[in-house]
Parts: C-alpha cells; sequence; structure tokens
C-alpha cells in the first residue's frame, strides 16, 4: 500500500496523513491516539500534590494557605461547577484579611498535572517582574477542587485589589498540562468571565514562562492604571494577549 | 395549569407544562445542575405518563417562556400554521408517537406537517421515545437543502471538513484540508473555527479557503465560524462568504449571551444572499447547537435542556439554513455526563430537528473531563447514520488541536458510509471521481499539494 504523502505534518500539529487500514486508522495512529486520550484522562483526574507545590512556593518565598471549594471530590466538582466556584466553611476562617494589592490563587482545575509542572516555574519568572512594577504579589492560596471563579470568594475574603487564578486548564489530546491564568480587578462573587483577562497555554511548549510573565506584568499594571479588568482592557492590547474565547463557538463552562 | 399522575401509590403533581416536561426527560447531568430533573424514577414516568396523556393542543395554549418576555417564543407561536397542524391537532402526545411509528406518517405527511409543529411537542413526543423509536422516525423525514452541491438526498451522508489550526496558520488549515479532501470529506462544508474573532484573520482564512475550492473546482462550499458580526463586517470588506455562520439557542435571553437576536440574523441573511454565491440554492445560513447552552448562560427559565434545544432549531428554521449541527458531547460533563446521555441526546437533537425540518447533523463529540471515548462515538455514529443523519464531522484524526475535544474523524465518516452504504452528495462524489480520489493514500496529480503553494 501507498504511503500517504507525510509532507503535510510539516505545517500542522493535527493529526494527518496517518494513512489508512482499510477505511479505519493503521495500528500505530489508532493506539497513539488511545495514548493521548489517558494522558488526558489522568491529567483530569490526578490529584495535586499540595505538601510537594507548597514547598516550591516557599522557595520562592510565598507561604501558600490551603483552601477547599464546596466541592468534595472529582465527580462532584465535574457535575456541579457551582460548587467549584465556591469556598467550603472551613477554609474561609483559613483566609485573614490582609487587603493586598494581587493575591495568588492556584487551583488544580481540570488539569492538576498542568498546576504541578507550571505553577511554580511561572510564578518564578512572573514574581520579579511584579516586583519592578511595585506590586508585592501574595498572599499564595493552593485551592482544591477550584473552578477559575473560586477566586472571586478568596479575593473578597482577603480584601484582596485584585486576584491572579493559575489554574489547569482543559486538557486537550496534545497537550494534558496547559496552565491558564484569570486576572481579575475587585473580585467578588458576581463577577463574570467578561470583567476577566485571560493568559492561556502556558507551558515550555506552548506560551512559555517568560513570555507569559512579562503579558501578566504588563496586563497588571495597565490594570492597576485603569482600574479594571477585562473586555475593555482587551480591547487596547496586541493580538497575541488573548481574552476568554469569544468566538461564534457555544461556550464551555469554566 | 396543573398536571398530575400516580404511579405506585405515590401521586406526582407538576404544577405547569415546564415543569412537567423537565420531570419527563431521560435523566442528565444538565437538568439536575438546575434542579429540574425527576427525583425519584417513579416521578420521571409519572411525568411521562402525564404528557403521554395530554392534548397536543395544549402546546399552543400553554407556553414554557412567557411570550411578553421572549421572542423565541412569540417566534414559535406567531408562525404556528393551524392547516398544517390539523391532521395532528386531535391526538394526544402518546397518540402523535404511535402516528409518527406508523405508517401513515410517510416522507410527504411528515414534510407537510412541519408548520404545525411546535418544538415543544416535538421536544414532548421524544420524551416519550426509546432510541429506536427516535431513529425510525428521522430516518423517514427529507430535508434537501442546497448552496455549491445538494445535502440530504436519500442514501447520502455529508461530511464537514472541520480544519481547525489553533494559530489559525494558513499552511495548518490548508494541510488539514488536503487531508480531508483526500480522505472524501468536505461536501457539507469546508469550514474552520477560528481561534482569535476578529476581522483580519476571518478574511485571511476565507481567501484562502475560497482559493482551494477554485483551484480544485471542489462543488462546496466554505465557511469561517466566526461571530455573524465579525462575518458581516468581512462580507463589508468585499471577502468570499458562502455561509454565515451562528450558534443560536432556544431563548431570547441565550441569544442575547452570544451577541445575536432575530433581526441581526435576519440581516446576515440578507447581506449573505445578495451576494449571489450560491449556484443550486440559496440556504445560506449555518447554526450549531448544543442541550445546555441556555444553562450555562444562566437563561434557561427553569425549562429542561433537550425542550430549550428544541426551541433553537425553531429559530434556525426561520432563516432557511444550508446546515444545523448540535455539539452534542462539547459543552461539558455538567450537562452530559456520559457516553450513555450523550448517545440519547445526539439522537433526541437529530430527531426533533428533522422533525421540525432541519437539515440536521451532529458534532459527535466529548471531551476529556466527560465519562466517554471513541466506542461511544463509533456507536452513536453508526446510530445516527442508521437514523438518516445529513451531515457529521470530520477532524483529523478524530483530534481538534484548537478547540481541544474529539469528534469524528474523516476516516470514521468513510467507515460510517461503508457500512451503511451510503454516499457523499452527488456533485461532491462525482468531483472525486474525476480527481481520481479513492482508497488510495497518495495524491492524484489534480489534487497535489504544491498547487495551492504546500511543496
Amino acid at each position: 500500500m501507498a504511503e500517504p504523502p507525510a509532507g503535510l505534518r510539516r505545517f500542522t500539529a493535527a493529526r494527518v496523513a496517518l494513512g489508512r487500514a482499510g477505511n479505519a486508522l493503521p495500528t500505530a495512529a489508532h493506539l497513539d491516539f488511545v495514548e493521548a486520550h489517558a494522558m488526558a484522562r489522568d491529567a483530569v483526574h490526578a490529584a495535586l500534590d499540595v505538601a510537594g507545590l507548597a514547598a516550591e512556593l516557599r522557595a520562592l518565598g510565598l507561604d501558600p494557605v490551603v483552601v477547599a471549594s464546596r466541592a468534595a471530590d472529582r465527580h462532584i466538582y465535574l457535575v456541579r461547577p457551582d460548587l467549584g466556584r465556591a469556598l467550603d466553611d472551613a477554609s474561609v476562617a483559613r483566609l485573614a484579611r490582609c487587603d493586598p494589592p494581587l493575591a495568588l490563587v492556584i487551583a488544580d482545575g481540570l488539569s492538576a498535572t498542568a498546576v504541578q509542572r507550571h505553577a511554580a516555574p511561572f510564578l518564578a519568572e512572573a514574581l520579579p517582574r511584579l516586583a519592578r512594577i511595585d506590586v508585592a504579589a501574595g498572599p499564595a492560596v493552593i485551592a482544591l477542587q477550584g473552578r477559575v471563579a473560586l477566586g472571586d470568594a478568596i479575593g473578597a475574603a482577603l480584601g484582596a485589589e485584585a486576584v491572579a487564578v493559575l489554574i489547569g486548564e482543559r486538557p486537550g489530546l496534545s497537550a494534558p498540562d496547559s496552565l491558564g491564568l484569570y486576572l481579575t480587578w475587585n473580585p467578588r462573587p458576581s463577577r463574570t468571565d467578561a470583567e476577566r483577562n485571560c493568559i492561556s497555554n502556558i507551558r515550555p511548549a506552548g506560551q512559555p514562562y517568560a513570555q507569559a510573565a512579562e503579558t501578566l506584568a504588563w496586563l497588571v499594571g495597565e490594570m492597576r492604571r485603569r482600574r479594571l479588568t477585562g473586555i475593555a482592557l482587551k480591547d487596547e492590547r496586541p493580538a497575541a494577549l488573548s481574552a476568554p474565547a469569544a468566538s461564534g463557538r457555544l461556550g464551555e463552562g469554566r | 395549569m396543573a398536571f398530575a399522575h400516580t404511579v405506585g401509590g405515590t401521586r406526582y403533581v407538576f404544577p405547569d407544562l415546564r415543569t412537567l416536561l423537565a420531570r419527563a426527560s431521560p435523566f442528565r447531568s444538565g437538568d439536575a445542575l438546575a434542579g429540574i430533573a425527576a427525583l425519584p424514577e417513579a416521578e420521571r414516568v409519572a411525568a411521562q405518563r402525564a404528557l403521554a396523556d395530554l392534548p397536543l393542543r395544549h402546546f399552543l395554549a400553554e407556553a414554557v417562556v412567557a411570550y411578553e418576555d421572549d421572542d423565541v417564543t412569540r417566534l414559535i407561536l406567531d408562525g404556528h400554521d393551524a392547516t398544517a397542524f390539523a391532521p395532528v391537532a386531535s391526538m394526544t402526545v402518546g397518540q402523535f408517537r404511535d402516528w409518527l411509528l406508523s405508517d401513515a406518517a410517510t416522507a410527504q405527511a411528515l414534510a407537510a406537517l412541519r408548520p404545525g409543529l411546535t418544538p415543544e411537542m416535538v421536544a414532548a413526543v421524544s420524551k416519550i421515545m426509546r432510541i429506536a423509536d427516535l431513529i425510525a422516525v428521522a430516518a423517514k423525514c427529507r430535508v434537501v437543502t442546497r448552496f455549491r452541491n445538494t445535502l440530504g438526498l436519500p442514501g447520502t451522508l455529508s461530511v464537514r471538513l472541520q480544519p481547525n489550526d489553533p494559530a489559525d496558520d494558513p499552511r495548518g488549515v490548508a494541510a488539514s484540508t488536503l487531508d480531508g479532501l483526500l480522505l472524501g470529506a468536505g461536501d457539507a462544508v469546508i469550514g474552520v473555527n477560528p481561534a482569535t474573532d476578529n476581522v483580519e484573520t476571518t478574511i485571511r482564512l476565507l481567501e484562502l479557503l475560497d482559493t482551494i475550492r477554485g483551484r480544485y473546482a471542489i462543488p462546496t462550499q466554505t465557511c469561517v465560524l466566526a461571530h455573524v458580526t465579525t462575518t458581516l463586517a468581512a462580507i463589508a470588506r468585499g471577502a468570499p462568504v458562502d455561509l454565515v455562520f451562528q450558534s443560536i439557542g432556544g431563548t431570547e435571553a441565550v441569544n442575547r449571551s452570544f451577541g445575536v437576536s432575530l433581526a441581526l440574523l435576519a440581516e446576515a441573511r440578507e447581506a449573505a444572499l445578495a451576494l449571489k454565491r450560491g449556484t443550486l440554492g440559496d440556504n445560506v445560513m449555518y447554526f450549531e447547537t448544543g442541550q445546555g447552552s441556555a444553562l450555562s448562560a444562566d437563561a434557561h427559565h427553569g425549562v429542561d435542556q433537550q425542550t430549550l434545544e428544541a426551541r433553537a432549531y425553531a429559530v434556525a428554521r426561520a432563516f432557511q439554513p444550508l446546515l444545523v449541527n448540535s455539539v452534542v458531547g462539547f459543552i461539558g460533563p455538567e450537562y452530559l455526563y456520559d457516553g450513555k446521555q450523550i448517545m440519547r441526546a445526539g439522537l433526541e437533537d437529530h430527531f426533533c430537528g428533522k422533525l421540525l425540518g432541519l437539515p440536521m447533523g451532529v458534532d459527535v463529540c466529548y471531551t476529556n473531563h466527560a465519562e466517554a471515548d471513541q466506542d461511544d462515538m463509533d456507536a452513536l455514529l453508526t446510530l445516527l447514520g442508521v437514523a438518516g443523519v445529513t451531515y457529521v464531522m470530520g477532524v483529523p484524526g478524530a483530534d481538534d488541536v484548537m478547540l481541544n475535544y474529539q469528534s469524528t474523524s474523516f476516516h470514521d465518516a468513510l467507515a460510517v458510509r461503508a457500512a451503511l452504504g451510503k454516499s457523499p452528495a452527488p456533485e461532491f462524489a462525482g468531483w472525486l471521481e474525476r480527481m481520481g480520489i479513492g482508497t488510495e493514500a497518495t495524491f492524484p496529480p489534480a489534487l497535489s499539494p504544491a498547487l495551492i503553494g504546500l511543496g
């Protein structure tokens, strides 16, 4: 059987030129897909190694507090996004009001794998850049079974002027470990996604740490100058700094 | 108006039509999330029995979303055709189910009935049907649409070629497009979801797709699935727009959350018609829908997600679309949790769309946080093929590298066509033959990548 023109693969990361076994995939291509799906599934269901992450954050000079959402386990987290956006009662007591300029929330989201791999190395790039614009980021809060909007409840409890939520994005087959960052001015529980700015796909093979950290510092500076985040801030940014998906496609729950 | 039925010694009462419909719906996570699902199971069957006894006429007297509050309700009730409704006007929902399954419900009878059916009637009857029933009735429906080819003819199954690229790189889009054409995909549309929704990107991709279509003389249509306002801006700047795409939902509020109105959709359709680019017909709209979109936008009014999905089809049919598809497993497990829920929802959506007269396709798909895998997709794709689905998606290797979800592949579409003896749209089938595209896995000279600069 003639082989397909593998030359197409130079132009795209999509699964092109896979060949054919009748109308089906050849065995190797079939098992490649199965493997990628297994990695993505494992990322969704992996538990965050809190002690390991906390140690990495302490090495960066942060002293993390650990909190949890009201979603008691992964199943509940997946079917009840509303509970993933609310703080459990015990956690509220752990958050002392300290009125910080920029609270940091590190949440497992849909990929603990992404947070484990990329949160600390990204912050190592971001913290010095924020310090250069006189923003002492912190405190750091590790949030379990958390959705993006959990940062609003945490930020409000801390009295934070703004909150940056680092969270594991929905895993795809090509990238089970994409880290997302959502920046929200004046966080409180009624905020919508249109009031946030997003930096997505933070990982070495996607948006590298240093580049994402530059973007964050720029956004934080503009946010503090204009005292807002969201669509109004997005409009003046370069095209490379993407906001939450606003295409014609139906939305997915965050 | 309240409804009631006794099951197992317990009398279950349903205060209004929307509650009755919600409790009668087969279980899915989104209705539980909204707090409107039946509990216990006996309540569901009580609701189904009460629903089966309900006269179809009642749906013209009680709206699930208030007429004054919602332009989709007004569209549905103001557009109802009493003459077309007459043959079933005296039936209950249960009698309507039996009639749909009977030999009396021929393709002609079903087509004549369409303007007399409301989406709520169609959703209601689907709730008391099994998967086999949904397949049997949908398979009798004939819906044919045309732009540069003919979609929906008996014995055909078409494919949307979906060559998405995470950076909207034209070479990436072109490479995936050629891969799909070589595998017989693209007769429904060659349609790209842009990663960045702006006019410049949209125009660049529209010009690329039009160049590819022209260079190989492909009898199909192209589309960049940007927001309708972006497409209108592209039309104003002279871009080659075949079809106008938009996501839509079943309430005025969800459509507002998508940034659209009925008037805006009408304006977009007029703009596309004015370009006169269709050679065989003037179906110029392409809509996507999906169960759960209204709840995720907090725009559901306490109505169950499957009924709202059917109401989205009432919006679609007002604009004579070329293509409509549910993105059934895309919206996430909080709406459709697993392969079983996705499978039933996909067949419900196809049934409801077809009964209302839409050229219904399905994006047979799932995300990695749903309890589903490619086996579930194979099963749903095969069932939809038997049900006569108008088209499905073709994504390279079933892995959409931009939207991060899994759909059906070019290979999957070939397999289901072969298993069920289906062909592409006739004009496209003729083109495949002329080009020498068949089972060989190498490019024929006429489809050389070099012809579009991919050397």
